[in-house]
């Protein structure tokens, strides 16, 4: 069995059609981004206190809610999380060092309503609000120095402009998945930071491999215009993207269906960031490519700007 | 040597063996598990601690230089816990990372290990230094809040308070400089004489207040400097009001806990109440001897932390190396026991604060390593399905391959004594899906060679040759990310990238090496005339 063996799809024709969809899908995440007022930030980021309790029988969030609204806490999220009876609730107030009064009035309120033994308090998290800027920092500091490396790396490798191509595709990415985060209102968390990592890494690959047969193809066919190189290199490499995307989502999705919740929205992120990897490699990194030599055309021989002013037809 | 296929093999081997003893080696020794797991998979506390110095007084090298005594000490204070395999680090310049795995008293823990432990004795004076000044004071403070800072009812005239209650002595009465009726009295209407010298009496409620008014600058440097005003852990209700102590006690300890060499806890023999007895070292014990010896008949406040522990005993004889602290008739054996244990394991330099803290209860741990097994079983199941299902024999390689890979992994975060998070099972899986990349570059790529017309064994050597250099590139730049996030990530996202990392490594060389040894065997055994099955 072969998939794709002989495919000649012409993607980079397609491309006046990808920019709008790609628009399309991040106007749609910067939307909702702002009718969110910005995104969902996590007690990591923010600093606050976590409990996720868990009732031995089904209570209504609703329930929690009012009891602790009732005992005076604002600020207050109680959300379903998992299985029935199973809540995350969110404080804004951190447990101030030595101070346990919180987590007590949490738990007295909770026993008063409820009863005593009807529920544990399986996780907490408290974290201080100057370690939850800090954390916001490193976050920040991660991708952008990420986004420098590669660049570098792809410099180094390749030239200028397959790195400025990738960066470009993978910025993409980095926008459509913050999109789809804040339509799923998922919450912004070190783990969530992982996630939104490891798409740059995949989405990085996939464009690399794709580059590299560029590069190969390049060298081997030199008669053949710009774009067409570009056409035949994608679709050379379809069946490994094919392939790779294929295993790599069976296994997320093993993980987002039996995985548990804590990690579900790690993987529903994870998910979303691989189809969009696959889908830029091909439809926006190829064509950034393209538009980013055809602006650059300075210091190349005459047979490269001729292939390249080829592809304008 | 690893040009030949037999070479070749037996780096495989010894890679495994290896690997296999870094998995079995723990076990053998008597340790439950290999693997280290992460808090969130066995449940535990994970806090961070940083030096507390909200006056900005400590320069970076002085609060870098608590931090490290602190974390000495409070290894120390663990250690004595008895809590198993505690992690205490320290991070950045000031602070401490302490993870306890399945501490089910999270805060007795937290308790321990914020407590700064700061022992001194010192003794209780008559207060008249501090009572003389108190109409001074008064009016100290009132010309410093302004009258309208006041509250309302200091403002009035002292109404006749605890003197029916407690015995009161004519000192206070006699007091010439008392101030005449009606002038505001904010302090000494609040402090109550409690009938023993040295001692006031506050009610609960205007602890704060007193506070307030003893913290003010104007206030402090009225007071001498011979002797300081210390809280003290008891209360006492009467006539269903809680009143807390003040002792007014000389600033200059007799001795501090530095000198401390044991500590245990106990129940005093005649009252039943917990005591922690303690000695000190034989320097120590002379400094205290002095010390004692002009105070016989003197009381003596033992403080903690800031805190006088207890009633202050009187000191009836000279008192040595040995001596011992009363804890109070509310005081329960298990606080004695941690009193106890904190002074053994020394005093902090400077107090800490808690910034962060995650706990996770052992059932979600175990919940969370259920499900990621169970997921992680399925998903390995499917990549196996779709490898043979798709690339026949050769998928058939790729997936002892991937064993292989599975086993160098395993093996290397045994090895590394990395601790396997929930992020990190993610990570594990991910990373087999770029296993599985690898192999599909190096097979499509195989497929294409044998479709432009090479024989097989050509076809698989430009096959590895040319996917190569792809995923060299794809295997760098997630590596890239991976040691980024190491070095900016902390704690889940760490073990994420650690299982990341080895498994980049891990599966490049399953993929270019492992496969390919398999590979050059299955070509050897073949006829050579065959087709490949891939």
């Amino acid at each position: 069995m072969r998939l794709f063996s002989s495919a000649d799809y012409k993607f980079l024709q397609m491309r006046q059609t990808a920019y709008i969809v790609s628009a399309v899908l991040i106007a749609i995440g910067l939307i909702s981004i702002a009718l969110h007022s910005g995104l969902n930030y996590g007690v990591d980021f923010t600093g606050g206190t976590l409990f996720q309790v868990r009732f031995n029988e089904a209570v209504a969030a609703a329930d929690v809610r009012s009891a602790l609204g009732g005992a005076g806490f604002t600020n207050l999220q109680v959300q379903d999380f998992g299985r029935e009876g199973e809540f995350l609730i969110r404080l804004a107030e951190f447990i101030e060092a030595g101070d346990r009064e919180l987590a007590l009035r949490v738990d007295g309120t909770l026993s008063e309503r409820f009863g005593q033994d009807s529920y544990t308090v399986v996780r907490t998290e408290a974290v201080g609000p100057k370690v939850g800027g800090e954390l916001r920092q490193r976050a920040v500091g991660a991708v952008l120095i990420s986004f420098l490396l590669t660049l570098l790396y792809l410099g180094f490798r390749f030239e200028w402009r397959f790195g400025l191509a990738a960066i470009i595709a993978t910025v993409h990415d980095v926008l459509i998945t913050f999109g789809v985060i804040s339509l799923f209102n998922v919450e912004i968390s070190l783990p969530t930071v992982a996630a939104i990592l490891t798409i740059i890494g995949y989405s990085l690959n996939d464009t690399i491999i794709i580059f590299d047969r560029i590069r190969e193809n390049l060298k081997k066919l030199r008669r053949l215009p710009y774009i067409d190189i570009l056409n035949r290199s994608i679709n050379e490499t379809l069946p490994r993207t094919v392939m790779t995307s294929g295993t790599t989502l069976a296994v997320l999705l093993a993980l987002a269906v039996f995985g548990g919740a804590v990690i579900r929205e790690f993987t529903i992120v994870l998910i979303v960031g691989v189809i969009i990897g696959t889908y830029s490699s091909i439809f926006v990194a190829s064509p950034a490519l393209l538009e980013v030599e055809r602006r650059s055309g300075g210091m190349r021989s005459k047979t490269d700007r001729r292939r390249i002013a080829a592809s304008t037809r | 040597m690893f040009s030949g296929i037999r070479g070749r093999l037996t780096v495989i081997v010894g890679v495994c063996l290896v690997c296999l003893w870094a998995l079995l080696g723990p076990l053998l020794k008597g340790e439950e598990r290999s693997l280290k797991l992460g808090l969130d998979l066995q449940g535990g506390t994970h806090l961070v601690l940083q030096v507390s110095d909200p006056d900005g007084a400590m320069s970076a090298e002085a609060r870098a230089d608590a931090a490290n005594r602190a974390r000495e000490i409070i290894g120390n204070r663990v250690d004595q816990f008895g809590v198993r395999e505690p992690t205490i680090q320290r991070v950045g310049v000031d602070r401490i990372i302490v993870e306890l795995a399945g501490i089910q008293d999270v805060g007795r823990a937290k308790l321990i290990i914020e407590q700064t432990a700061f022992l001194e004795f010192k003794i209780l004076t008559d207060g008249q230094d501090f009572l003389e000044r108190l109409s001074m004071l008064d009016s100290v403070i009132v010309a410093t809040l302004g009258p309208e800072e006041l509250p309302a009812e200091a403002q009035a005239a002292a109404e006749p308070s605890l003197e029916e209650l407690f015995q009161r002595p004519d000192t206070v009465e006699a007091e010439p400089s008392r101030p005449a009726e009606g002038r505001p009295r904010p302090l000494t209407r609040i402090l109550l004489e409690s009938g023993e010298p040295g001692v006031l009496l506050v009610e609960g409620p205007q602890v704060e207040t007193v506070e307030r008014y003893l913290g003010l600058p104007q206030v402090e440097a009225r007071i001498p400097d011979q002797i300081a005003l210390t809280w003290g852990t008891e209360t006492r209700s009467v006539a269903g009001k809680i009143y807390h102590s003040l002792y007014v006690v000389e600033a200059q300890p007799l001795i501090t806990g530095e000198y401390l060499t044991d500590a245990q806890a106990t129940r005093d023999p005649q009252f039943g109440t917990p005591i922690v007895p303690f000695q000190l070292t034989r320097q120590g014990g002379r400094i205290f001897e002095r010390g004692t010896s002009r105070h016989v008949g003197d009381r003596m406040a033992i403080i903690l932390d800031g805190r006088v522990q207890g009633s202050p005993p009187v000191i009836r004889d000279v008192l040595g190396d040995r001596a011992q602290i009363e804890l109070g008739t509310g005081a329960t054996l298990v606080e004695a026991q941690d009193i106890a244990l904190v002074l053994r394991a020394g005093a902090l330099p400077a107090p800490m604060e808690i910034i962060e803290e995650r706990t996770v209860g052992p059932s979600l741990g175990q919940d969370s390593i259920d499900q990621g097994e169970v997921a992680g079983m399925i998903g390995v199941v499917l990549v196996i399905l779709i490898m043979i299902g798709y690339y026949r024999f050769a998928g058939i390689l790729s997936v002892l391959g991937l064993l292989i890979y599975v086993l160098i992994v395993l093996g290397g975060l045994a090895g590394l004594q990395a601790t396997l998070t929930l992020p990190g099972i993610a990570g594990l899986i991910l990373s087999v899906g770029m296993a599985v990349d690898a192999n599909v570059l190096i097979f499509e790529r195989i497929r294409e060679e044998l479709a432009g017309g090479k024989t097989p064994r050509t076809g698989m050597d430009s096959g590895f040759q040319n996917a190569l250099s792809a995923i060299i590139d794809s295997n760098l730049t997630t590596l890239i990310t991976a040691l980024i996030l190491y070095q900016f990530g902390t704690g889940p996202v760490k073990g994420f990238a650690v299982t990341l990392s080895i498994g980049i490594v891990a599966s490049f060389f399953s993929a270019v090496f492992v496969v390919r040894t398999f590979m050059l065997v299955w070509l050897e055994t073949r006829s050579p005339s065959a087709e490949l099955s891939i």
